[in-house]
């Protein structure tokens, strides 16, 4: 049946894709200029940023910003390294935990029975249309009150009621066929050995959908430095980041520094996704709200 | 779908005393005296293991967003500076927000209205169309420019507020005057991020930009899972063209990963309205150029003090992204 049966997906390259190459290779550019033009400016040495008229790509790459940027302090005397540290500290937490609740709560909501389950689940739908920016106001009082001001646990709790992870594991699970874990059950095993022994390894993608998610929540936040931290010594990198831009305008010995530490700040978004993206898109599949 | 080693199985051989006691339970469905109060039991033990796995979840949700948002309505009522206990002074902030507050009516709900319109909708199109386009194509180029897409919503936020700053920047010296000098096109330099005029069309385009997200991702895969005989009975029944197709089987047979996307676009097109401030490094933005309704609560909520009124506005917001989500659930919810 191939008279003019789909080309969607398709096994190899074909000369009528050209079109479609044409389009997306002219939007990507567009998309990556950006990008290049990050790695660029963070490797510029000193006289190519004040070069005039200014050029985009870097001729001679040198690691100076990146040196100088480590030794920097902000205004406050903070070295920066310490925000580095406060924000790997806060976003392994974050991607760990977010990882194992949602988990546990995928599983609940798809397998188990128990009062306000739909409740809960519907529940959890709407507040995927939440925006936590919003509701800043009240959270802060709710963080005063549970004492969590000032602490790493400030940054890291909040970040955790994600509903959009909770989502997506549930819809994951409910592809586990309940015979197998039927099986299991009668041969003995309680919730959690299910949960640990078929549960978890078979939601691993996911997991891994998840943890980029959480990810990138914890690395480019910077709302709970601002508003739940008074402790310049407990705020993030991505927190120092926002700083740096105000000083910006007209700074061009600054702006090397900041597009360093834009780097950082990029780098590890784009590892964690080469790595998992072909389980992202395979998590995705099941994603689907209806 | 591969089926991990289920070593179960084994564990249980070692310990055969469960067996015969749960065999009993699953298949005891009739109500004899004894068996009741044992399935009542199990019920409850059902109940308290079920609660283990949802309770993390649950308290987190609850102290982050449910009492959040109830706190918020609360306090919508009130007159709060944070020094002074709420006074209640019923619907006085929705009165005055609607009729005294001159710039949220001249400058903030325009400018949210025309930027929710842009970067929503666009927004939304384009991520279906390059979705679309890159199912196109085999796999191997698909996984590069999928990653080359993506990429910008991975820092979209302060990262990238920088570099697009040094790019915007004011001086002749920042790199787009100097390109626009060079070609003749302005004759002398623009201070794009501080400029009421400009201020709004880059928020704009940086945030198209970086509105490839997770929506993007999981319509691509709604779009790779479609199932190929629906196409070529579809080619059968006499549809023609590629736009026939798309129309008429490719988005009916995602629905769900469309309302996914949709879902995604609003919630990600409210939080992308920071990036006015980021860029003009300013809250207010100059002239109001570039505020919309989230800078508009920092602004009265974290710079003012104005507690109250600062989350009459917040609920007004929640309200606004719950009835845009609806009406895509109108769009692409499946009724049943």
């Amino acid at each position: 049946m191939s008279i003019k049966s789909t080309k969607i997906n398709p096994d190899k390259f074909h000369i009528s894709q050209w079109k479609f190459y044409v389009i997306l290779l002219a939007l990507s550019t567009f998309m990556i200029l950006p990008i290049i033009f990050m790695f660029s400016q963070a490797l510029k040495p000193m006289d190519e940023l004040f070069l005039y008229p200014p050029r985009f790509l870097v001729h001679k790459p040198t690691m100076e910003n990146f040196g100088d940027l480590m030794s920097q302090t902000s205004t406050t005397l903070v070295p920066i390294t310490r925000y580095l540290f406060n924000s790997v500290i806060i976003t392994g937490s974050v991607v760990l935990l977010t990882c194992l609740v949602s988990a546990m709560a995928g599983f609940a909501l798809s397998k188990k029975n128990f009062m306000m389950k739909k409740v809960i689940f519907e529940a959890n739908i709407i507040a995927m249309m939440f925006v936590p920016a919003a509701v800043m106001i009240p959270r802060y009082f709710i963080i005063e009150t549970l004492g969590l001001t000032d602490t790493f646990l400030g940054h890291i709790l909040p970040l955790l009621a994600l509903p959009v992870s909770v989502f997506l594991v549930k819809q994951f699970v409910d592809q586990i066929p309940d015979s197998l874990l039927d099986a299991a059950s009668i041969d003995g095993a309680n919730d959690f050995v299910l949960f640990r022994k078929i549960i978890f390894p078979m939601i691993m993608p996911a997991l891994a959908t998840v943890a980029i998610l959480a990810f990138q929540l914890a690395w480019n936040n910077i709302e709970t430095s601002v508003i739940f931290m008074n402790d310049e010594n407990l705020k993030t990198f991505a927190f120092y980041m926002n700083t740096l831009t105000s000083k910006l305008e007209n700074n061009v010995a600054g702006q090397g520094m900041a597009a360093a530490a834009g780097l950082i700040m990029f780098i590890p978004n784009l590892i964690i996704f080469i790595f998992m993206q072909s389980k992202v898109i395979n998590t995705m599949a099941h994603s689907g709200l209806k | 779908m591969s089926l991990p080693d289920v070593s179960v199985q084994r564990e249980e051989e070692s310990n055969p005393a469960v067996l015969p006691k749960q065999a009993g339970a699953s298949e005891g469905k009739r109500p004899t005296l004894g068996k009741a109060t044992f399935l009542q039991k199990k019920k409850w033990r059902e109940e308290g293991s079920a609660m283990v796995f949802i309770g993390p979840f649950l308290i987190l949700f609850i102290l982050f967003i449910v009492i959040p948002v109830i706190a918020a309505i609360g306090l919508s009522f009130t007159y709060f500076n944070t020094v002074e206990a709420p006074k209640f002074i019923g619907l006085q902030n929705y009165v005055n927000l609607l009729t005294q507050d001159n710039v949220f009516m001249m400058y903030v709900l325009p400018n949210t209205i025309k930027f929710s319109l842009i970067v929503g909708p666009i927004g939304y199109a384009l991520s279906f169309w390059l979705a679309w386009l890159l199912a196109q194509i085999p796999k191997k180029s698909r996984t590069v420019l999928t990653l080359v897409i993506y990429s910008p919503s991975m820092t979209a936020g302060i990262a990238m507020a920088v570099v697009w700053l040094i790019i915007f920047s004011g001086d002749s010296a920042g790199y787009l005057n100097s390109m626009l000098l060079k070609l003749g096109l302005i004759y002398e330099p623009v201070q794009w991020t501080q400029s009421p005029d400009y201020l709004m069309p880059i928020m704009v385009v940086v945030s198209l930009w970086g509105s490839m997200g997770v929506g993007f991702l999981a319509m691509l895969a709604g779009i790779l899972n479609v199932d190929k005989e629906l196409y070529e009975a579809a080619y059968i029944d006499g549809i023609k063209s590629r736009l026939q197709e798309v129309f008429y089987i490719t988005i009916p047979s995602m629905k769900p990963q469309m309302l996914f996307g949709a879902v995604m676009a609003v919630v990600g097109t409210v939080q992308a309205g920071v990036i006015g401030v980021q860029l003009s490094g300013a809250n207010p933005t100059p002239q109001y150029a570039g505020q919309l309704i989230i800078n508009h609560i920092d602004d009265y909520g974290f710079i003012r003090y104005e507690m109250g009124y600062a989350s009459a506005i917040s609920v007004i917001l929640l309200l606004i992204v719950y009835l845009f989500s609806k009406l895509c659930w109108r769009l692409f919810g499946e009724k049943d």
